[in-house]
C-alpha cells in the first residue's frame, strides 16, 4: 500500500535504488572481466604451446650439411666404374664399404674428431651419388652430405665438446651449411636421428583412420537413424542406448585390451597392421558418431516429418530424404571430434602392436606401420638428443595433420548446410 | 438445396440469415419435442444462464443430432469420407469419444471447438497421421470411398497421398520451391519425364495461386518465402499428388489477415476438385469457408450441420455459447 503513496518517479532514483544499479553495472563488469580473463588465459596457453613446440621443433626441418672432399682413388672400395651400369648397380655399391670411405676422407679433410660426422643419410646419398655417375670414382671430388645427429646438433647448438669442436672447424672452413631435410617428410623410423622421417607414420595414421571412418561412419549413423525412427521403445532399446553411451566412457586403453583379444588372438589378423589399429579405434569411436547422430536427428523439426508423411512419403523415404540430409552437419561434427580424438590416439595402438619399429612406410592395410602419436611417444623416449627436436617436429606434423581433416570435414560440412 | 422434405424432425429452416436470440431459443426447443428424454433439460434449465452447467448428453443423444444433421443433404449421396464411432485415446487417456461425421465432395468441412477438443486429433485420423504417435490408438471405423482406411491391409502412403494435409505452420521443405512441389510426384512415380513433371509443378503452384509469385525463381529456397506464400506452398505441394480430400489443420493460425484471406479464397476455388476439412480456431473463417461444420467440445462432437444452421441456430447449448464467445 505504501508503494502506492509515494510518488512513482522518486522510488526510482531514491538512494538505495541507487545503490542497487551501481551494484549491478559492477558485477556485470565483473563477469565480463572474469570472461575475457578465461580467454586471454587459455589463448596465452595455446600461443605457449604453439611457439614452444614451433621453435623445438622446427630444427627437425632443417638439416646441416658438410662440405667434404673425397678422393675416391685413396679409398679402399675397389669399385669399378665400368661394372656399374645397369639394375644391380645399386647393389654392388651398397656392398661396399662407404662408410669407412667416408670417415677417413672426413679425417683427412677435419682430423680425427671428424671420423664420425657422417652417419647412415650419407652413406645413402653417396650412394645414389655414385650411382647417377659412376665416373666420379676415377678421381677426387667435394660433396655436400647430411652430417650425423652428433654434428647436427652441436651446430643447432647443443651437442657434446667432440662434436662442437668440429663444427667450429666446418664453420671456419665455410664448410657446413643448414639445408632443407626432404628426409624427414619422406623417410620412415630408423636409429639415427639425422636419418628418421614421419612418412611411414604419416601413412600408418592415414590408413588406420580411414580404416576407422569407413567401420564407424556409416555403422554409427546407421546405428543412430534406426535407434531415432525405427526402434520400438522398450526395455531392449533402453539398455542398448545406456551400453552406448557407457561406451563413449571407457577409458581408450580397454578398447585396446578388446582389440588385441579380439582382433589378434580370435581373429588372427596381423600384428601392427594399420587394419588392426583402425578396427580398434572404429570401436572407440562408434559410441561417439551414434550420440552425435541421435542428437542431430533429434533436432531436425518434427514439421519436416510430418510435411513428407503428409504427400505420403514412407517412413524410409522420410528418414532419407528429409531426415538425415537434415542431420548430416550435425552427425559431421560428431564425426569430427569422434575422428580427431582416433587420430591422436595413442594407448589402444600401442596394445595391439603398433608401437614395433617399423623402416618401411607401409603399402597397406595390412603392413606393420606405426601412426604419428605412437610415433610421437617412441621418439620422446629415445636418448639420443636428435630426438628431441624430432619429436616437437613430429608434433607439429601431427597438428598440421588434424587441421587439414578437420578443415575438409568442416568444408564438408558447411557444403551440405549450403545446400539447403 | 438438398434438403429433404419427408424427413419427419426438420422444424428448423436452413435460413442464413441471423436470428434474434428469442426466434434461435423457440427453434432450439423445436426438435426437442420430438426426443422427449431431453427435451425438458434443454427447454426448462438451458436459457440464458450462461454459467450453468453443460448439459452431458447421452450417446442416443449424440447419434440423434448427427441424424439430424444430415437433412440439408441427400441420404442418398454417399460421403466421401464417412468416420463411424471413432474414438482416440493416447494411451490411457480418451482424446475423443465415438465421433461420427460424414465429409462430402464439393463441400468444406469446418471443424471448430476450444483449444484440446480433439477436432485436430480428429483430423489427423482422416490420414492416419496418429499413427506416428506410438502411444495413439484409434477405435471406430473411418471409410474412403467405402474402403476402410483403418484396417491394417490399408496402404498408409497410399492413403496419405490420396489424403493429403496442410499443417498448423508453414513448414516448406528446406529444398528449392520447385523441389517442394515436385517431391510428391515423384516419389509416387506420377510424371515420366522432366516435362510432364515441370507440368505438373506449374499447374499445382497455378492451382494454389502462387505460379505468378514464384515463376522466376522456382530454384530457390522454399524457406525463403514469406509466411503466406510458405503455406500456399504447402497446399501446391499437397495438391500436387492429386489428392481426393485434403485436410488443413489450422492453416492460417500463424499468418497475417492478408495472408488468411488469400488462403481462404484458395479454399473457395479449391473446394469444386476436393474434399476439404478445415480445421480453425477463427469461427469468422469457419462461417466464410466451410458449408459445413462441426463442434467439438472435451473430445466430444456436439454438433453437426451446415454452417448456417451452427451459427445462427444451433441446436445446442454448448454450441450457442461457444459460438458467441462465452467460453472457448
Amino acid at each position: 500500500m505504501s508503494a502506492a503513496t509515494q510518488h512513482p518517479s522518486s522510488r526510482w532514483t531514491d538512494e538505495a535504488m541507487t545503490r542497487r544499479v551501481r551494484r549491478r553495472y559492477i558485477s556485470e563488469r565483473i563477469f565480463r572481466g572474469t570472461g575475457l580473463a578465461a580467454i586471454s588465459l587459455s589463448v596465452l596457453f595455446l600461443a605457449f604451446l604453439l611457439w614452444n613446440m614451433g621453435s623445438k621443433g622446427i630444427g627437425g626441418f632443417t638439416q646441416y650439411e658438410a662440405q667434404l672432399p673425397i678422393d675416391f682413388t685413396k679409398t679402399d672400395l675397389f669399385l669399378d666404374p665400368a661394372a656399374l651400369k645397369g639394375p644391380d648397380a645399386r647393389e654392388t655399391v651398397a656392398g661396399a664399404d662407404l662408410t669407412t670411405a667416408l670417415s677417413s676422407a672426413a679425417q683427412a679433410a677435419y682430423g680425427r674428431d671428424a671420423a664420425e660426422m657422417f652417419s647412415d643419410a650419407a652413406v645413402e646419398k653417396l650412394t645414389d651419388k655414385i650411382v647417377a655417375d659412376p665416373n666420379i670414382l676415377t678421381g677426387s671430388t667435394t660433396l655436400w652430405l647430411p652430417v650425423g645427429s652428433k654434428v647436427d646438433v652441436a651446430a643447432k647448438g647443443n651437442g657434446d665438446p667432440a662434436a662442437e669442436r668440429v663444427v667450429n672447424l666446418l664453420n671456419q672452413k665455410h664448410a657446413l651449411h643448414r639445408a632443407f631435410n626432404m628426409q624427414f617428410l619422406t623417410g620412415a623410423d630408423a636409429t639415427d636421428p639425422s636419418s628418421v622421417g614421419v612418412w611411414g607414420a604419416l601413412k600408418g595414421s592415414f590408413y588406420t583412420i580411414m580404416v576407422t571412418i569407413l567401420l564407424a561412419f556409416p555403422i554409427g549413423v546407421l546405428a543412430a537413424v534406426y535407434l531415432e525412427e525405427f526402434a520400438p521403445r522398450n526395455r531392449w532399446t533402453d539398455a542398448i542406448e545406456v551400453s552406448i553411451n557407457n561406451l563413449a566412457a571407457v577409458p581408450s586403453i580397454i578398447f585396446g585390451l578388446l582389440g588385441l583379444a579380439v582382433f589378434l588372438d580370435v581373429m588372427n589378423l596381423p600384428r601392427s597392421a594399420p587394419l588392426v589399429g583402425g578396427l580398434t579405434l572404429a570401436l572407440m569411436t562408434f559410441p561417439v558418431i551414434v550420440i552425435a547422430g541421435r542428437n542431430a536427428i533429434k533436432t531436425v523439426p518434427p514439421s519436416i516429418r510430418d510435411a513428407a508423411l503428409g504427400v505420403g512419403a514412407s517412413k524410409m523415404q522420410v528418414t532419407f530424404h528429409h531426415v538425415l540430409p537434415l542431420a548430416l552437419p550435425g552427425i559431421l561434427t560428431g564425426t569430427i571430434i569422434g575422428v580427431a580424438r582416433a587420430l591422436g590416439e595413442t594407448a589402444p595402438l600401442l596394445m595391439i602392436g603398433m608401437r614395433a619399429f617399423v623402416a618401411a612406410p607401409p603399402t597397406g592395410i595390412s603392413d606393420p606401420a606405426t601412426v604419428l602419436p605412437v610415433q610421437i611417444f617412441l621418439w620422446s623416449d629415445e636418448v639420443d638428443r636428435g630426438f628431441i627436436e624430432k619429436t616437437s617436429a613430429a608434433i607439429i606434423v601431427l597438428l598440421l595433420f588434424m587441421l587439414l581433416m578437420n578443415g575438409l570435414a568442416i568444408y564438408l560440412r558447411n557444403r551440405f548446410e549450403r545446400r539447403w | 438445396m438438398d434438403m429433404k422434405e419427408k424427413q419427419p424432425i426438420t422444424p428448423v429452416t436452413p435460413v442464413p440469415t441471423p436470428s434474434v436470440a428469442g426466434e434461435a431459443e423457440a427453434n432450439r426447443n423445436g426438435p426437442s419435442t420430438t426426443k422427449p428424454n431431453s427435451g425438458s433439460a434443454k427447454g426448462s434449465d438451458m436459457p440464458l444462464d450462461g454459467s450453468d452447467k453443460l448439459p452431458n448428453l447421452s450417446m442416443a443423444q449424440l447419434e440423434n443430432i448427427q441424424d439430424t444433421s444430415d437433412e440439408y443433404i441427400d441420404p442418398a449421396r454417399e460421403p466421401k469420407m464417412y468416420a463411424d464411432n471413432v474414438s482416440v485415446y493416447y494411451g490411457p487417456k480418451r482424446a475423443l469419444q465415438d465421433v461420427s461425421i460424414r465429409i462430402y465432395e464439393d463441400l468444406v468441412t469446418a471443424f471448430i471447438g476450444p483449444s484440446g477438443c480433439g477436432k485436430s486429433t480428429f483430423l489427423r485420423c482422416l490420414n492416419r497421421m496418429n499413427d506416428t504417435i506410438p502411444s495413439a490408438r484409434v477405435t471406430g471405423r473411418i471409410t474412403l470411398d467405402k474402403e476402410d482406411i483403418t484396417s491394417s491391409s490399408m496402404d498408409v502412403v497410399q492413403l496419405r497421398a490420396r489424403v493429403g494435409m496442410v499443417f498448423q505452420k508453414p513448414n516448406p521443405f528446406p529444398k528449392s520451391i520447385y523441389e517442394n512441389v515436385a517431391y510428391g510426384p515423384r516419389i509416387h512415380g506420377l510424371s515420366k519425364s522432366k516435362s510432364e513433371l515441370d507440368g505438373i509443378v506449374e499447374s499445382s503452384l497455378k492451382r494454389a495461386g502462387l505460379w505468378e509469385e514464384v515463376k522466376d525463381r522456382l530454384q530457390e529456397s522454399g524457406t525463403a518465402l514469406s509466411g503466406g506464400q510458405q503455406q500456399r506452398l504447402c497446399i501446391a505441394r499437397a495438391i500436387a499428388v492429386d489428392p481426393e480430400v485434403i485436410l488443413m489443420d489450422e492453416p492460417c493460425s500463424a499468418l497475417d489477415p492478408i495472408a488468411t484471406a488469400k488462403i481462404e479464397e484458395l479454399i473457395h476455388e479449391l473446394r469444386g476438385r476436393y474434399a476439404i476439412a478445415i480445421v480453425t480456431h477463427n469461427m469468422q473463417q469457419a462461417a466464410r469457408v466451410s458449408q459445413r461444420t462441426a463442434f467439438f467440445h472435451l473430445g466430444e462432437l456436439v454438433e453437426y450441420g451446415t454452417t448456417s444452421e451452427i451459427f445462427t441456430n444451433p441446436r445446442e447449448q454448448r454450441t450457442q455459447d461457444y459460438i458467441t464467445g462465452r467460453y472457448g
